[in-house]
């Protein structure tokens, strides 16, 4: 934990008159193969226009029918958030006049979603807090928009060119109760609905990508009184850094707002993360009255209820049951399991262990390395290049003496890279780690013969200064000796008054 | 119901129509009329029945997630006003207020 962004925190959320209420509004991709009311193909970075259909671009004449794939996705979401299924639910056409899509209308649900009333956990050093979840409901996306002449901002443009591969992919917006209180707690929500997303497997789940994107509400009222604030939403968060940020900043401007006796605007502000600040929203065509109404083309989705209790019973676990299991079942500590669930490495980590690893080694090993690595390589954890069987068998390696610590990181690298596995590397590269002091002890000799200072202080009892020549002798080796008989040939050489 | 100049003004602003002031009078009573026709369902609609916006019993018609082919991009694009990089091109989206 870092103090910087902690004090930040402490100074904008601890202040004592004014408490943050923050609802967010969550939309996941869906990774279904067709789109949400036609067949046309999904798969990410087609050509533009070449996924499109006369449903999908609005054509007149078209009708759209309702993916049951993409119903089953939301049905599971759903009861993994513990909401009541709909038995009766309907998709309204919410109009507006945007080029983004075709119809002038984007299909969604309004006054009876799919799902309502759920919740989920969190957990932040503030203590546990149960986030309600208001509803999970049905959309589909819009197309992309590229602005010309402006430097690719809309403001300014000339005009704008529209892609509508992305037009029509299923969504599912969810919408949580304003029960989030700080920065920190929005971050930590949108965190373990990811786990549970991703858990499921209805949608890679990537902020940075788009596949998932989040809107804050965010005000503020006098602590300890009930009726809510003011609401500003924000817009454009691409990261869990940026959701906290935003959030942040939204507080303490609307905290000197408030202080200096001035009212807080309703209105949409997008969060500009170079900047580092919220700014008004301000579109002419931005008329607010959707004037929704149900959809004559699709008729109501009735979910039976033997199909909903089937889905419930093919739930997989659910991250916060899976970080009990590593606590409760694997030993491992409470902050390592909830990093290694977050980061979607809890299978890795079940496969090493069921190949024969030590639980504890095999997660030192991936919330080390392998995290490190993958940030490093911009992978994202989930899709991390290794299998549990081959972090398993670089457990046994370093284990058994065969590798040190150090070499052990070096063929893990490799494996990351796609070298092979840990034995085939340690073959390739002649990696085994030399434990036998008669084929050491050349090495050691030399050392010292090269190093006369550090001897003599090592004989005069410094044991410190053993450091250089174990240094030598690791060098003259390849980094393949093992440091501990090394240390005990030295000392042992070394250890004679002279 | 009569519906008051300002509706239909809001209702013209909401559909992009640019009226006249005899235009807005000309369909506000034609609009008037529309909906008083429509409020005679009111007369014979009474507490025990449902809202309705589909009248056949008719529910869950879904399609199987398997893709079908789309159209090739110039069919996408043959009925575009004006077309750029296989792209729609679409006037000036934001106009700045004065």
């Amino acid at each position: 934990m870092t103090t910087a962004p902690g004090a930040a925190e402490a100074t904008a959320e601890q202040a004592e008159r004014w408490e943050p209420v923050i609802g967010l509004e969550v939309h996941v991709e869906l990774s279904t193969r067709t789109k949400m009311f036609c067949g046309c193909a999904t798969d990410f970075g087609g050509a533009p226009n070449t996924r499109t259909c006369p449903v999908c671009l609005g054509q007149p004449g078209s009708l759209p029918v309702a993916n049951a794939g993409a119903v089953e996705y939301g049905i599971r979401l759903g009861l993994a958030l513990g909401c009541r299924i709909a038995p009766d639910s309907r998709f309204h056409r919410k109009n507006y006049f945007y080029p983004d899509m075709p119809k002038n209308y984007q299909i969604s649900q309004y006054d009876v979603p799919l799902c309502v009333g759920g919740g989920l956990e969190v957990v932040t050093g503030a203590g546990r807090r149960h986030v309600g979840i208001t509803r999970v409901h049905m959309e589909e996306d819009t197309g992309k928009s590229s602005h010309v002449g402006s430097g690719g901002r809309i403001h300014g443009a000339d005009h704008s060119l529209v892609d509508y591969n992305r037009a029509g992919i299923p969504l599912l917006e969810v919408v949580s109760e304003p029960d989030l209180r700080s920065a920190e707690e929005a971050r930590a929500y949108l965190t373990e609905l990811r786990a549970i997303v991703r858990t499921l497997g209805i949608s890679d789940a990537k902020l940075e990508e788009g596949s998932m994107r989040c809107d804050a509400n965010v005000s503020l009222r006098p602590v300890g009184h009930t009726v809510f604030g003011t609401r500003v939403e924000i817009k454009n968060m691409n990261s869990l850094r940026s959701l906290g940020r935003a959030i942040l900043y939204e507080v303490v401007r609307q905290r000197g707002l408030l202080d200096a006796g001035e009212p807080v605007v309703q209105e949409t502000r997008h969060w500009d993360e170079d900047a580092g600040r919220t700014s008004p929203l301000r579109r002419k065509e931005e008329i607010t009255d959707y004037r929704y109404f149900p959809d004559p083309d699709l008729v109501p989705v009735m979910p039976a209820p033997e199909w909903v209790e089937r889905l419930r019973a093919d739930l997989p676990e659910m991250p916060g049951v899976t970080r009990s299991r590593l606590t409760e079942g694997l030993g491992l500590p409470a902050e390592q399991a909830h990093t290694l669930v977050h980061a979607g490495l809890a299978g890795l980590l079940q496969d090493a262990a069921a190949a024969g690893s030590g639980p504890a080694e095999a997660a030192n090993w991936l919330t080390n390395e392998v995290l490190t690595w993958c940030a490093e390589h911009g992978v994202d954890p989930a899709d991390a290049p290794l299998t549990g069987a081959a972090l398993a068998e670089l457990v046994g390696l370093v284990a058994d003496g065969t590798l040190s610590a150090r070499l052990g990181r070096s063929v893990l690298v490799d494996a990351l890279d796609g070298r092979g596995t840990p034995g085939r590397i340690v073959a390739a590269r002649g990696l085994r780690q030399i434990s036998d002091s008669d084929r050491l002890a050349a090495a050691v000799d030399e050392a010292i013969a090269a190093n006369p200072e550090a001897a003599a202080r090592v004989r005069e009892g410094n044991p410190k200064a053993v450091g250089p020549l174990v240094g030598a002798v690791m060098r003259a080796t390849g980094g393949q000796a093992n440091p501990r008989v090394v240390n005990e040939l030295l000392r042992s050489r070394l250890a004679a008054p002279g | 119901m009569a519906l008051s100049s300002e509706q239909v003004r809001h209702v013209a602003a909401l559909a992009r129509l640019a009226l006249t002031d005899d235009e807005v009078e000309a369909l506000r009573e034609e609009l008037s009329q529309i909906l008083a026709y429509a409020e005679q369902v009111g007369e014979v609609a009474t507490d025990d029945v449902p809202p309705t916006s589909h009248p056949f019993p008719l529910a869950n018609v879904l399609r199987a997630d398997d893709p079908r082919p789309s159209l090739p991009v110039t069919d996408a694009l043959a009925g575009a006003p004006r077309a750029e990089r296989d792209r729609f091109h679409v006037p000036r989206i934001v106009v700045e207020q004065p």
